[in-house]
């Protein structure tokens, strides 16, 4: 996979379609990945395998000049939806589709209690961990990112070409926590959510590696809002912060998941973003932000079959 | 040598938490982090890094400083007491416990922090030596033991038993009606001290990096491509248990202005930015601000000591896997050079 | 002499004075009267308002003034634009002296001083000024040369033709502005091209502050005069939250610039990254 990518890029070069490519790069350890921009000179350097989980598309923001970029079928949903938004100017992007199988995610790794990971090597649905204390044996599906569990779906929109075949990985319903968090009762809930959001740090890597928070200048960066804060003064801050962010990208969020992939404290942000999504399609019909290019989302689309406000009451507001 | 059965530590917590607040590592929703010892706690010690550093324990995110009433023209100032309570702080690794020397120097330089220097005076350190060391840790690169970490009381995990040692007197009052051992811990010690000799950082190349060649560092053009995917989002700085920048800010209650410090990052927009503009306008600036002052402005203040304690905490958490051990091979020079 | 001490402590405002459009002074004692506390020339104190913020500021009176202290600002941001608003009798938190100050009472003693400011810039020398003045003897020959961008936006011009031009001091005072204007027959350059061709011996001390690009212009300028980096001082402005070198905001090189600073001799700036 990574030759005839590394193939491709090369002819797209040499034919004079970009000079730079935009992909990934090994960091410190074997399964260390750093978005990167190549150019001739370096691109043997551009690795592509089963731990290039970050999705690129937010590194195309405020690029003026044409680029190769890696997408995987995931990531061609965000890149589509920045275009729609005028974060990215589609011409100004060479859109190289990549085949994904599922990205390997680490930390899951180590959360099954295997400690001093130097490498992972990947043999088809085997994956052998090397370590400080030994060689471990993990099955690939149970360490996948929480993105690929609820994966997409193998194709690639709106990309320019596609390289290899995909596969759907897939293993639980995309909405099973939604749902479930829906049938807590209110208590249960905020329960489950204050023990969630008071381990926030408040380092805004959800907000800054979101590809649908491009502002040029955050509400909660800006001195002149009132709320602009660095850390919460209290548990009322710590959730509205998240609370305000998963609002602000309501029918724009494609749900990429790198929010949840990028959070010290593994926290579940993707599940917030998540009950808008379900939400938008139970009450508007089935949409998918980054499906297409230049759609309308639902929220910023009228039509005469809209919902009502009542709706609000008659979901069961006034349970809570 | 004092011995304590892990059959009994529970037993112990208990005894300590009676008359003071006892911090550990804690798990809640999956992570462990520093938290108040209770019954139902869910005690981690096995877990050899907390997300957090141990630091907020002297210098925690957020603190209240004074609180603000004003009427008309005229304000009223109501400091915030200092900590006045003793409390414990258990299973601090190596690492972290270097920090608060570092910290320290910073803190408790003239003039000297009150808010600091009160949780110091009150507060008792239980190290831990890390029986398990991670792929990510690079202590030893800055002389730091973690078979040795320093601390009021340094406990070794030997077998079924932690065996401690009382550093100093705060310590020895700590562990005193503990049972005598005279179990010897440098087999555990030699053990520790072989796999931290054999970890991936183990042996950086940190030549190069000091005072004398502060500009030489600072011009290198490698920092443009070395901050390129960095977000600017404060996790490293925020997971780092040296970094010590804070802010202060007003925050209205409603019923007053109460007056605090968080901790920052230079990472962030804002950190330098002043009215008429910031004198660090880009990521490549605010990036290498971090690294120049952990490897190059730090150690020029402090006797060559560096800013960093090699926990790892960069490598593990950096939402791009950019930390402070890529810089140092990047910039690094050869001995020879 | 600095303040450790990061809790603040109570002045009251006893008068204000508008200087410019834009550039108010305003004068601070304690709530029992006097000063809040001595500083030296060339030091620095926080002020703040609860809830609006809290922000260094240059002390602009001089340390031999016994009664009060004075500070002139400019509005530019959330809380400068509130200082302006307030009037005479308001409460404000103030914490000092910070900093370094000039060394009015080492090196510069029995020098010739040039003062060089642009702008709100006069506000930090405008202390300096004033010590000289009151203890003349010490020093050599004094200049002054002082620009702004318009007549309207020169500080402390009434004092400054009233007081300091007074034969007395024995002081020379060169003023400019950038562009013509009605009313004015004085000179019209921008300061760094007023300091060449007013052509200095360079054997005097300097003491320059104004905005950056001018200080960079005026830099050159006194090299090309033969001035040498050791006999120019500064006194740099950057962001600043704790003021005793502990919360990392001025940060620049291995100094910081609220305790090691804010006074520098254009040398010690040589050794430090450009990032100011």
């Amino acid at each position: 996979m990574q030759g005839m990518i590394l193939d491709r890029v090369r002819a797209l070069m040499s034919e004079g379609v970009a000079t730079r490519v935009l992909g990934w790069e090994t960091g410190e350890f074997p399964y260390d990945r750093t978005p990167k921009f190549f150019n001739e000179s370096n691109l043997e350097n551009l690795k592509y395998d089963s731990f290039c989980g970050c999705n690129l598309s937010k590194y195309l923001v405020n690029e003026s000049e044409k680029v190769i970029a890696l997408v995987k079928p995931c990531d061609s949903y965000s890149l589509t939806q920045l275009c729609t938004e005028h974060r990215v100017k589609r011409e100004n992007v060479y859109a190289l589709g990549v085949a994904c199988r599922g990205k390997i995610d680490v930390n899951k790794i180590a959360a099954l209690g295997i400690k001093g990971i130097t490498d992972v090597e990947e043999d088809g649905d085997t994956l052998t961990v090397h370590t400080l204390y030994g060689d471990k044996q993990v099955a690939r599906k149970d360490v996948l990112l929480n993105k690929c569990m609820s994966c997409k779906g193998k194709e690639h929109k709106n990309v320019d070409e596609v390289i290899g075949e995909s596969e759907d990985t897939s293993s639980v319903e995309r909405f099973d926590m939604v749902a479930e968090l829906e049938a807590m009762t209110p208590d249960q809930r905020f329960a489950f959510w204050r023990n969630e959001l008071s381990k926030c740090i408040r380092c805004n890597a959800c907000r800054n590696v979101c590809p649908a928070c491009t502002c040029v200048k955050c509400v909660f960066d800006n001195p002149n809002t009132g709320v602009q804060n660095k850390a919460a003064a209290d548990d009322f801050e710590e959730n509205m912060f998240h609370i305000i962010r998963a609002f602000h990208v309501a029918g724009r969020c494609t749900d990429c998941g790198e929010c949840s992939r990028v959070c010290p404290q593994g926290i579940p942000l993707h599940l917030l973003n998540r009950k808008f999504i379900k939400d938008i399609d139970e009450l508007y019909g089935d949409y998918v932000a980054g499906d297409e290019a230049d759609q309308r989302h639902p929220l910023i689309n009228f039509t005469k079959t809209d919902c009502e406000p009542s709706i609000v009451h008659q979901r069961g507001g006034d349970k809570g | 040598m004092k011995k304590l059965p892990i059959s009994e530590l529970n037993a112990f917590f208990a005894r300590v938490a009676a008359d003071q607040k006892l911090y550990l590592p804690v798990e809640q929703a999956g992570q462990v982090d520093f938290g108040c010892w209770t019954e139902d706690a869910t005690v981690r010690l096995d877990a050899l890094k907390t997300v957090k550093s141990a630091k907020g324990a002297f210098f925690p995110q957020v603190e209240d400083m004074l609180r603000f009433h004003t009427q008309g023209k005229n304000i009223d100032i109501q400091p915030t007491e200092l900590m006045n309570e003793k409390f414990v702080i258990f299973g601090v690794r190596a690492c972290d416990a270097r920090a608060f020397e570092l910290l320290d120097r910073v803190f408790m330089s003239e003039p000297q922090d009150p808010f600091y220097a009160a949780r110091r005076e009150h507060g008792t350190v239980v190290t831990l030596a890390c029986g398990e060391p991670e792929a990510s840790c690079f202590c030893t690169n800055f002389d730091i033991d973690p078979a040795d970490p320093a601390g009021d009381v340094t406990a070794w995990l030997v077998g079924e038993n932690y065996v401690l040692r009382a550093n100093t007197e705060k310590g020895e009052a700590l562990i005193a009606d503990l049972a005598d051992s005279d179990d010897d811990v440098s087999a555990k010690q030699a053990e520790i001290r072989a796999i931290a000799e054999k970890l991936p950082f183990a042996n950086l190349n940190l030549n190069g990096f000091d005072g004398e060649h502060l500009m030489e560092r600072f011009s290198d053009p490698k920092w443009a491509e070395l901050s390129r995917a960095c977000l600017g989002c404060g996790t490293c700085t925020f997971v780092c248990p040296t970094c010590q920048c804070y802010d202060i800010r007003d925050y209205d209650t409603g019923h007053g202005v109460q007056r605090y410090r968080c901790w920052d990052s230079c990472m962030y927009s804002d950190f330098t930015l002043m009215a008429h503009g910031t004198n660090r306008p880009t990521q490549v600036e605010r990036f290498r601000q971090r690294f120049m002052h952990k490897l190059v402005y730090f150690p020029s203040n402090n006797e060559g000591i560096y800013g960093c304690v090699g926990c790892g905490r960069c490598v593990d958490k950096c939402p791009q896997s950019l930390n402070i051990v890529k810089v140092i091979k990047a910039l690094g020079v050869k001995a020879d050079d | 002499m600095t303040n450790g001490n990061i809790i603040p402590m109570l002045g009251v405002v006893t008068d204000i004075r508008t200087d410019t459009p834009d550039i108010k002074t305003f004068r601070v004692e304690a709530l029992n009267g006097g000063k809040c506390f001595e500083h030296m020339p060339g030091q620095c104190a926080m002020l703040s308002i609860p809830g609006v913020g809290e922000a260094m500021f240059s002390i602009t009176s001089s340390p031999t003034l016994k009664e009060y202290q004075e500070f002139s600002i400019k509005k530019c941001g959330c809380l400068t634009e509130w200082l302006h608003q307030m009037d005479v009798g308001q409460q404000v938190t103030i914490r000092g002296p910070y900093g370094k100050p000039f060394p009015v009472e080492t090196e510069l003693k029995g020098k010739d001083l040039l003062f060089i400011a642009g702008g709100v810039g006069l506000a930090p020398l405008h202390s300096v000024i004033n010590y000289v003045l009151d203890k003349r003897e010490n020093y050599g020959k004094v200049d002054i040369v002082y620009g702004s961008r318009s007549k309207d936006d020169l500080l402390d011009i009434n004092e400054i033709q009233n007081s300091w031009m007074d034969p007395k001091n024995n002081l020379d005072v060169h003023l400019t502005i950038d562009r013509p204007q009605d009313g004015w027959d004085g000179h019209v350059a921008f300061v760094p091209t007023y300091v060449k061709e007013l052509g200095f011996d360079p054997n005097k001390t300097v003491l320059v502050c104004g905005p950056p690009i001018m200080i960079k212009f005026v830099l050159q300028a006194l090299t090309e005069l033969g001035f040498e980096k050791t006999q120019i001082y500064t006194t740099m402005e950057l962001r600043m939250k704790c003021g005793v070198g502990k919360c990392g905001r001025c940060n620049i090189g291995d100094k910081y610039v609220c305790k090691d600073g804010p006074v520098f001799r254009f040398d010690e700036l040589g050794v430090l990254p450009s990032e100011y």
